[in-house]
């Protein structure tokens, strides 16, 4: 029986097409991504069928974690050092041009004023721990550090829209207390508020 | 992968007795630029976020206690629907007031989040009104099929509400979450707020009273 030939093709393929889109690909996406500097806190948003975008810039955040933590987040680095000598000013505390630096560039933070200096000179995974250790700003009315944060960031930026990002298993009192600081006269004066949610697509019937 | 290096670059034979340079392939090695190219192809796509996260806006009554009791908007009591937010993702709610001075406490009702519990009760409710619910959606489909513009939609719901023969009989909401209540469930009511087209709703806190009523209800099951 004769043998079947297969016919001997050469076992490399030409790969230029593919490598081709492979960078296309690549450029696209180093084109279209930003990359934001690291939360403070991982937050599971709840969903909703509102189709509001939230805007990047110009904006004032508190976060709610699962454990009820607080942490705040201001966009704008020159206001963030601005705000952050203002709470140096009331708490006395100092801090240095590195420390504002670095404060100007980082994201969302949950430690009290006292701790913040030790939270900016340390590394980033001693800032982790440090994060993770921390019980969250201080909200309580005799102790409320969150006031403070809220009322100079009004103050250096009053057009700032506010927003809260809370936790799906956030206690409800908690966002309430902060609302109500922000809502105070004497604090923040907003009566609107941006709740931060993910897309849900419309009602499921 | 593109071809290795196979040099057969001309050795050995000299026909002409001439002396050749060394031909050497023009190919080169591509792979590991390839392999560089996949693996930034990859972490560009897992750090990539495609869709940002929404905002649900929410206006609070402004604070002001020197506002006089009787300028303070009055609700007509048998078209407020208290809803208290409890926990467990329980919601429970009642017509009318709870107050203990004027007779007996309302009957709570249970029902749980989602499309065949609370929604179901507000679009009723909300019907039963004026047909606002479908009057509203009616509006929302014109939106949606072009017929009227987007930026109108708040206005004209507005004027539906705040007309004078249904200003004073729509249906109002209460949201009431006590102090078991998630942040999700809160987001959740209002959530239904909006599919339910309610035109008046308020955030308060739970009182004395309902508490007991929650803890009643939940007791006796």
């Amino acid at each position: 029986m004769p043998k079947i030939k297969m016919p001997k093709n050469s076992p490399s393929i030409d790969m230029t097409p593919m490598v081709d889109l492979a960078f296309l690909l690549v450029t696209f996406f180093m084109l279209i991504s930003q990359f934001r500097a690291e939360e403070a806190a991982v937050i599971d948003i709840p969903s909703s069928v509102s189709d509001l975008k939230i805007p990047e810039k110009d904006l004032l955040m508190i976060l709610v974690d699962k454990q009820d933590r607080v942490f705040f987040n201001l966009t704008g680095k020159e206001e963030r050092v601005k705000v952050l000598e203002k709470i140096g000013e009331k708490y006395k505390v100092v801090f240095n041009a590195e420390q504002k630096k670095e404060f100007s560039n980082m994201a969302s933070f949950g430690v009290p004023v006292k701790q913040l200096p030790a939270y900016l000179d340390a590394g980033s995974t001693d800032r982790k721990k440090l994060a993770e250790q921390s019980k969250g700003i201080p909200i309580d009315s005799l102790n409320c550090e969150i006031c403070d944060w809220i009322y100079f960031s009004r103050k250096t930026a009053p057009k700032f829209r506010v927003a809260i990002k809370g936790d799906q298993v956030t206690s409800y009192p908690v966002v309430r207390k902060v609302m109500n600081y922000l809502q105070d006269d004497n604090i923040g004066k907003v009566n609107k508020f941006n709740l931060i949610t993910n897309m849900e697509t419309g009602p499921s019937n | 992968m593109a071809e290795m290096n196979t040099d057969d670059g001309g050795g050995g034979k000299k026909k002409h007795g001439k002396k050749r340079a060394k031909k050497s392939s023009t190919r080169i090695d591509m792979t590991p630029m390839v392999d560089l190219g996949f693996l930034l192809l990859t972490f560009f796509i897992l750090t990539t976020t495609f869709n940002k996260p929404q905002a649900m806006q929410l206006t609070m009554p402004k604070k002001d206690e020197n506002i006089p009791l009787e300028d303070q908007s009055k609700v007509p009591a048998d078209h407020t629907m208290n809803v208290l937010l409890t926990k467990d993702n329980t919601v429970y709610w009642y017509f009318g007031m709870a107050d203990p001075t004027k007779g007996a406490l309302p009957a709570l009702n249970k029902a749980t989040y989602g499309p065949n519990g609370l929604r179901k009760v507000l679009i009723a409710e909300n019907n039963k009104r004026h047909g606002a619910y479908d009057a509203i959606e009616k509006l929302k489909n014109e939106v949606a099929t072009g017929k009227m513009p987007k930026d109108s939609l708040g206005k004209k719901k507005g004027d539906f509400f705040s007309d004078k023969t249904r200003k004073t009989s729509i249906l109002v909401v209460l949201l009431k979450p006590d102090k078991d209540a998630k942040y999700k469930n809160i987001v959740d009511a209002l959530d239904e707020m909006a599919i339910c087209n309610i035109g008046t709703y308020a955030l308060l806190e739970s009182n004395e009273v309902e508490n007991q009523m929650i803890a009643n209800a939940q007791t006796y099951k």
